[in-house]
This record gives C-alpha cells, sequence and structure tokens, in this order.
C-alpha cells in the first residue's frame, strides 16, 4: 500500500482530503525502477479545477505511455493545507508516488488563466524549489511553462526554465529524449537548456535579453545564446485524428467542476472574433474524424462510467458531422442514462431538437453569446450573431416551452459608446417582449433573462492587441450606467443583470500584455501573502497597489495605453501562424466597422495556411 | 431482483467521504456494466442505497449496499467483475441475492462491531487495554448529550453489547463464522491467536473490540464510547489518536426480550 506524505491528523484535518491522496480511477503506477524522466505535471490551482482540465489528461497520458517516463500530478494545496506545510516544513509531492516534486526532473506547469501566477510561485516555493531560474541548481527540476498563457510568457519569464509554445502532441518526445541523453552523458544543465532551444516550438527565457527605452517600451529583445532562435514558431498538431487522446481518463473520487467524458471534436475556431485570442492562436481549426470520436465516446464512457459527455470545441456548431455524431451519442448512451452536454451551440432547429431530447425543457436555460449590445459594436468585434437571429432563435425556444435565457456580453469593447451599452439593455428587454407575445394561455409561466457582462480585456495575438483597456473607474461607469438601463426596461422585472469585479480584470490586464518587469512584481506580491488571486474571497487587491507602486511600476502603462503599430511588443518573437499583418488588417476594419468572412466562407490569407492543413485545405 | 454487496475500504479510500463513496460505486458500476436498474425522468439515477454511512478516517472490512438489478451472474462472477473495476483500498467481499420482500439495509441495521486501536506515534494511557477493561465493567458509563436545546445524561453502557481485546475472542463472542472472512483477515486473526493465547488477553499493540448499537433506534459511535473513556480516566480525547475500523453490521431478528443480530450478509443467499 502506498505510503502518503501526510500523516492523518493533517489528512483529517484538512477540507477535502481527497484533493491529495491520488489513487482516483485510472491512475497510472509505475515501478520507479524501470523509469529515467520523472514529470511532475501541475495545475496551479486547487484540484477540484485542475482535475477538470482536458490538456493535462492529454499530457498524463501521452508522457505515461512512455516507458522511461513517469508522469504524475500535482495541483495547489488549498489555504488550509498552505498554512500547514508552511509551518512544519513539509516539501509539496507528487500525488501518485506522494514523493517531493524537488527531487524530479521536470516540473511542468500549465498557464490557463493570468490569474493563477502567484500560485506558480506558491507551487514552487513550497515543493523548496528556488522561486527564480537563476538560482536553481543541477540539483533541481527543470521547470516547464505551457498552455495560452504561454502565448506571452514574459511576465513570469524569470521563474521559467523553458516554455513550451503550442500544443503538446508535437514535440515533448524529442524534448524528453534529449534530456535523457544529456543525463547519460554526463551533461549539465545549461548544455540541457541549449538543447532545448535548439527544438522548435522551445523558449528558453534566460537565453535572451530585452532592453527598455525611456518611455518603458522595448527597445531590443535580443538572443544572447548561440542556441536561441530570434523567433519561435508555434507547435501544432495537424493530424487530429491520429494522434495522443486518453481512453481512460482520471475519475476524481471528489466532484471536480468538469464531472464528466470531454471529447474535443475540433480544435481552433473559423469565426474570427476580434477580441478574442483562442480564435486566433489556435488556428487553422482541424476537425477530428467523426468515426474516431465515436469510438473514443463509447471507450471513455466505458472506463470512466461517467454519466455525462460533453462536447469541447471552441464553438461545436461549426463542426461539420455535429448532426451525426450528435444523434449517434444520443442513440446510442441515452437509454444507459449517460446525458449529453453540448455547450457553445449555436440556437437554431437542430440544437432546439437535440436539447429537448437531452434537457428537461423546464429546467435549461438558452444561451446567447451576443457580446456587445449594438449591431454596430458586434460589426466592430466581427461576431457574426445578429438580433435578429437572437430573436427568431429565442422565440423558436419558446415556442417549445423554455422560458429562461442568459446572454453574455462584454463592456469596454473598442469604440464602444454608450448607445452600444445601453443596446445591451435593449436587447435584454426585446427577447422578454418576444415572449409576452404568446398569448397567456400557452406561457410556459414568466419568461426570465439573466443577462452578464464582464469586461473586456485586450489579448496578445489579436486584432486588438493594440488598443488601450479601460480603466477600473471607466468599467464601473460602464456598469452603473447600463445598470440605470436596465432598470429603465419596460420588462426591468425579468431581467437579472450580472456584473464583474473591476480589480481583478485591471490586473488580468496588465499581465496579459505585459512584459519580463513584471516577474519583479509578481514575486512582491506572493511574498506579501498573494495567492489564489482567481478567488475574490482571496485577492488582495491592497497588496497589488502596493507592490507595484514599491517597484515604480505604473499598471496603466501596460492597460490604458493605445501602442502604436512600430512597438515591438513582448510577444513579438512568438511566431502563431496568423501574421502581424493580418492583425493590423483586422483592426483596421474593425474600427471602420466592417465584418471579416469566416474560414468558410473566403480565406483571407490569415497567416495559418502555411500549417498546411485544416480548414485551409478543406474541398 | 435485489441483491446486496459488501465491501471493504482500507488505506487511504478511508479519506473518502460517505457521498462520494456513493458516487465512485455509481460509476464503478457503470464501468463494469452490470444490469443495475436506474430511475425514471430526465436524470435517472441508479436504484441503489448504503446501509451505514462510515465517518471519514473510519475503516471498514463490512459496509453494505443494496442495489435493484435486472439480471445478475452467479455471486462469484459479480464480486470479479466488479473488483475489476475498483481503485487499491475498496474491494468487493460478498455479493448475495436478496428475496423481493426483504427491507432495504439502512432501514434494519442495528448494531455493528469495531475494533479500535492507538494510531503509531500516539500514547493514550498506561495499559491501555486494561483501563479501558475498567471502565467498560461500570454498571453505568453516562455521557452528556448536547442536543440543540438542552444537555441530558445518557447511560450508553446498555449500548455497548459486547467488548473484547483480541480478535478471535471478539469472533467467538459474536458468534463470528471464521470462513466468510478473508484470507488477510484470517491472518490477522491467528497472529493476535499466537499473541495472546485462547483467554481474551490484550494484545501488545492495544486493540479493543466492541459490538455497539448502530442504527436510527440507538446509534452509539465508537468515538463516543471513547471520549467517554478518557474523560473517566481524566485524560484529554484526542480524535486522532484512534484508528476506528468496522468488522461487521447486522440486523436484528430478535424481539423486544432477547437480541437475535444477524449480519447483513447472512441475510442473503449466494447465487449460484
Amino acid at each position: 500500500m502506498r505510503k502518503l506524505a501526510l500523516s492523518d491528523e493533517i489528512l483529517l484535518t484538512v477540507e477535502k482530503p481527497a484533493r491529495y491522496i491520488g489513487n482516483e480511477v485510472n491512475m497510472v503506477k509505475k515501478d520507479l525502477s524501470q523509469i529515467d524522466i520523472r514529470f511532475c505535471m501541475c495545475f496551479p490551482d486547487v484540484y477540484e479545477i485542475g482535475m477538470s482540465h482536458l490538456g493535462i489528461q492529454i499530457l498524463y497520458d501521452m508522457f505515461n505511455r512512455r516507458e522511461d517516463t513517469y508522469c504524475e500530478r500535482v495541483y495547489s494545496p488549498w489555504v488550509d493545507l498552505d498554512k500547514i506545510m508552511r509551518e512544519k516544513n513539509i516539501p509539496l509531492f507528487a500525488i501518485e508516488s506522494q514523493d517531493p516534486i524537488k527531487d524530479f526532473d521536470f516540473l511542468g506547469i500549465t498557464l490557463q488563466y493570468e490569474m493563477c501566477y502567484t500560485n506558480i510561485l506558491q507551487v514552487l516555493d513550497l515543493s523548496q524549489i528556488p522561486v527564480y531560474t537563476k538560482d536553481r541548481t543541477e540539483e533541481h527540476p527543470i521547470v516547464i511553462g505551457g498552455g495560452p498563457c504561454s502565448y506571452n510568457p514574459e511576465p513570469i519569464a524569470d521563474f521559467f526554465d523553458l516554455f513550451y509554445l503550442g500544443e503538446g502532441e508535437t514535440k515533448y518526445s524529442e524534448l524528453l529524449d534529449a534530456y535523457k541523453e544529456n543525463k547519460k552523458n554526463g551533461g549539465s544543465r545549461s548544455e540541457f537548456l541549449e538543447m532545448a532551444a535548439r527544438i522548435d516550438g522551445i523558449y528558453v527565457p534566460s537565453f535572451y535579453e530585452v532592453s527598455y527605452k525611456e518611455d518603458n517600451t522595448i527597445e531590443s529583445f535580443t538572443s544572447i545564446n548561440e542556441n536561441a532562435p530570434l523567433t519561435i514558431k508555434k507547435e501544432i498538431e495537424m493530424n487530429v485524428s491520429d494522434t495522443y487522446y486518453p481512453q481512460k481518463p482520471l475519475v476524481p473520487h471528489i466532484k471536480a467542476t468538469q464531472d464528466r467524458v470531454v471529447l474535443e471534436i475540433q480544435r481552433g475556431c473559423i469565426r474570427g472574433c476580434r477580441f478574442c485570442q483562442a480564435g486566433m492562436i489556435y488556428r487553422p481549426v482541424r476537425e477530428r474524424d467523426v468515426e474516431v470520436l465515436k469510438e473514443y465516446a463509447r471507450n471513455m464512457l466505458k472506463s470512466t462510467g461517467h454519466e455525462e459527455i460533453s462536447l469541447s470545441s471552441l464553438s461545436s456548431s461549426d463542426y461539420s458531422a455535429l448532426k451525426e455524431l450528435t444523434y449517434f451519442l444520443i442513440d446510442e448512451f441515452r437509454k444507459d442514462g449517460v446525458n449529453i452536454s453540448l455547450p457553445s451551440l449555436r440556437i437554431d432547429a437542430f440544437s432546439l431538437d437535440v436539447m429537448s431530447k437531452v434537457q428537461d425543457v423546464k429546467k435549461s436555460s438558452l444561451t446567447f453569446a451576443p457580446e456587445a449590445g449594438s449591431q454596430r459594436l458586434r460589426d466592430v468585434i466581427n461576431k457574426g450573431l445578429t438580433e435578429e437571429a437572437i430573436l427568431n432563435g429565442a422565440m423558436d425556444a419558446f415556442n417549445s416551452g423554455w422560458n429562461r435565457v442568459k446572454l453574455y456580453f462584454m463592456l469596454g469593447l473598442p469604440t464602444e459608446n454608450e448607445e452600444d451599452i445601453e443596446g445591451i439593455a435593449i436587447l435584454s428587454d426585446k427577447i422578454a417582449r418576444e415572449y409576452y407575445t404568446i398569448p397567456k394561455e400557452q406561457r410556459n409561466g414568466k419568461v426570465s433573462i439573466v443577462s452578464s457582462t464582464s469586461f473586456f480585456v485586450p489579448k496578445p495575438f489579436t486584432p486588438f492587441q493594440w488598443v488601450k483597456m479601460a480603466t477600473s473607474e471607466e468599467f464601473l461607469e460602464k456598469q452603473r450606467f447600463l445598470n440605470g438601463k436596465m432598470r429603465e426596461q419596460l420588462n426591468q422585472k425579468s431581467i437579472k443583470y450580472n456584473w464583474h469585479e473591476a480589480e481583478l480584470t485591471e490586473l488580468e490586464g496588465v499581465f496579459a500584455r505585459g512584459d519580463r518587469k513584471l516577474s519583479k512584481v509578481i514575486y512582491d506580491a506572493y511574498n506579501s501573502g498573494c495567492m489564489y488571486d482567481a478567488w475574490s474571497e482571496h485577492f488582495k487587491y491592497d497588496n497589488w497597489v502596493k507592490v507595484f507602486e514599491d517597484n515604480g511600476i505604473d499598471p496603466l502603462f501596460y492597460t490604458s495605453r493605445e501602442r502604436d503599430f512600430e512597438e515591438i511588443l513582448p510577444w513579438d518573437f512568438i511566431d502563431v501562424g496568423v501574421t502581424k499583418d493580418f492583425l493590423q488588417r483586422e483592426y483596421k476594419r474593425a474600427v471602420e466597422e466592417k465584418v471579416t468572412p469566416n474560414c468558410r466562407q473566403a480565406c483571407v490569407n490569415c497567416g495559418a495556411k502555411q500549417f498546411e492543413g485544416g480548414v485551409c485545405f478543406e474541398g | 431482483m435485489k441483491a446486496r454487496l459488501k465491501f471493504s475500504k482500507t488505506g487511504s479510500m478511508k479519506f473518502i467521504g460517505h457521498l462520494d463513496i456513493m458516487r465512485y460505486f455509481q460509476k464503478a458500476f457503470r464501468r463494469s456494466e452490470i444490469a443495475v436498474e436506474y430511475s425514471q425522468g430526465y436524470s435517472p439515477h441508479q436504484l441503489i442505497s448504503f446501509a451505514a454511512p462510515l465517518g471519514v478516517g473510519l475503516t471498514s472490512e463490512a459496509e453494505y449496499l443494496d442495489m435493484q438489478l435486472s439480471e445478475s451472474l452467479s455471486s462469484k462472477k459479480m464480486i470479479d467483475i466488479i473488483n475489476e473495476t475498483m481503485v487499491e483500498g475498496i474491494n468487493v467481499e460478498g455479493f448475495r441475492a436478496l428475496s423481493d420482500d426483504s427491507k432495504n439495509a439502512m432501514s434494519i441495521v442495528a448494531a455493528a462491531d469495531y475494533s479500535v486501536s492507538v494510531k503509531e506515534g500516539y500514547i493514550v494511557c498506561d495499559d491501555f487495554a486494561n483501563q479501558f477493561k475498567k471502565f467498560v465493567m461500570q454498571d453505568e458509563i453516562t455521557i452528556l448529550k448536547k442536543s440543540k436545546k438542552s444537555e441530558k445524561e445518557v447511560d450508553i453502557k446498555p449500548f455497548i453489547y459486547h467488548t473484547a481485546y483480541n480478535r478471535s475472542s471478539f469472533d467467538k463472542m459474536v458468534d463470528r463464522n471464521c470462513d466468510s472472512i478473508t484470507v488477510e483477515q484470517k491472518k490477522d486473526a491467528v497472529d493476535s491467536n499466537s499473541t495472546s493465547v485462547e483467554q481474551d488477553k490484550p494484545t501488545s499493540s492495544g486493540v479493543i473490540f466492541m459490538q455497539l448499537a448502530t442504527g436510527s433506534v440507538n446509534n452509539l459511535k465508537p468515538e463516543l464510547v471513547m471520549e467517554a473513556f478518557c474523560n473517566s480516566i481524566s485524560i484529554e480525547y484526542n480524535p486522532f489518536a484512534y484508528q476506528v475500523h468496522r468488522i461487521e453490521i447486522y440486523a436484528d431478528l430478535g424481539d423486544e426480550s432477547e437480541r437475535k443480530l444477524v449480519s447483513l450478509q447472512d441475510l442473503g443467499t449466494e447465487i449460484e
């Protein structure tokens, strides 16, 4: 039987001990004497969040297919255990073997959102691994970052030995082989980093130097090691139907956020919404073969025993074989009590039919994401959804018995004016008015509209990467204005308005487009007690304000500043396929309120065609 | 048809709470593709129910759950099939058919056997077992029971049915048929025999065994007994010092004048 790293007394004292004991269904066990490489995969947030992430499950499966490698996992200890581990000086451990991470060869950290940055430091610190890469020696694990935030890794560059840019399926094997070879030859840590730097998609931040102009913008970004190329192209798996996919995903003992089988049907998105980073960096769209997906669904439902399967993609409605796949899942598994969940689905006759088959109409709600309140602003952001489509979809749904609608919008989009904001209230009200055109005796009670707004954060590799983000004060003013307009609507009693906190958004904006100077700010914030920033109950805004001041850094430099096209941006050294020229063209079209056709309507030469596959070569 | 499954819960799985164990079995039954029946409606759930929740931190060799099946293979095959889907620490020990009119396990639970051992690294008191023996031989053991409104004194002695200090004498005392226990448990029993010969002498490690009233009528938790014991010798009760392990759960087939305890397993019949 495995010996646990934590005593019974500690495990019985903390909330949810299952977070730390491993032993989940489908956990991989290996004989350590047969292992050359020990890799610990980390999601720097609490277990239930981290366990819900598909990417880690894919990599966990992929690494463990190698006989010489044992991939284990670690998540951020929750604040209760964090405190105990510090008091008792217990090193952070991997949940499979329960061995300290500091003894591993690699610690891989997935970067899913900016607000987990202090948790990265928590994991390093509790593991007793030096937080700064410059302080690490031969005895420490190689710390790797990957995931969406590594498309601008600069704010956390000082903490990572290397970043893997792009999809993990392609180059990890080469990286591990290089590590093994170097170890065999008695090579040093820096020799390995040089080998790594020569592998496509690998960025070793310590091999580059950044200099700044007097106005704090970047003067130059240079390679200081002959092995380190000036441009690093993202890695991409072009054959998504024949690559790694876990047929036996882990099943946690406590309810995770995503307590279901996740079937990734495609990567990328054809839509080209101008605010959306995922829609740009994952281009081109690559669909998985529907027969392969049917087999995966069957295998995974069988190996996990989950009661639900969810399709995952940025825009499921654009998957060519969606109908075939969905009806297959319903016909095949519905009789076994399997629930089928279809997020990111456009509301139309097909989706309403599917939803009525898999959900209780009375309990479920319709979701629309118009993102902006007016057609003008929807054109600016290239969101192809029209008011007519929303109202028709809602009406069809009302006629089929639905009476709950959720709407998602953003505040602070480029060029936004008061009319656009008021449009959110008007659209919410129009949907309610549609409902009440149904004769009273045919209605299913009252209508309920929930409108939510989040704040727009400009992201790297989008056409809006140059724009000024609104300040906290401006955001709050927009929110107040909208709340007032909501209250003026005829059906205001049927509309619930949800909003977000502005302070967290401000920080997200700083890190999204930040540079290397921010590593010190994050380090100081962590040492002042910041952790779990994404959790509002743990977010310490005042600490952040202070550490920015102490470091003489103005957060508004990163958020509320319009950049010009000539400026060297911190992430310019990365080639994501989509060209800067395309992003600039798109930005200009946005200002001109011109929509751009999606990838299936017309190719607009975004640059993703260089990957020689996917939607660019359909038909 | 109705069936009753017996399972053990040991090792790190003792940290998984009752609700999560329910979810665990629901998924395990789906993995094993056995023919559990479902309720009707949009979110159908499996027709299964557990006998008596086991607290977090406790281990057990006899947990029970009842299930409704549309068909079943032999007991032996069902045990093998389901065990294929188990994780380390949960093991199916028995699978028996119940008659259609049998009451569900939860409603008939009347008593349970436990062992309580002092965990490594903890010291309760000198001569733990003998001290406990003296404590349990008192005519009355009163504890203060707190409810929302009031506190009242309760005598728990009538709810302590048996106590013993090694496994073999305890098994004899509660009339356990040792054939039904697993090889590993037999080994434990042999080990305790070798150190204590025939008489009910405490083992060196200081383990006590007790049969306590359990269920909806009278419910006495072993932790409460240990707390009362500590109070009686004026030492502080440390809930982390003991490993409580459930050995069996019983129904009472007797009447008001006499108890007749039958293990939940024995209420079912082997499927050939």
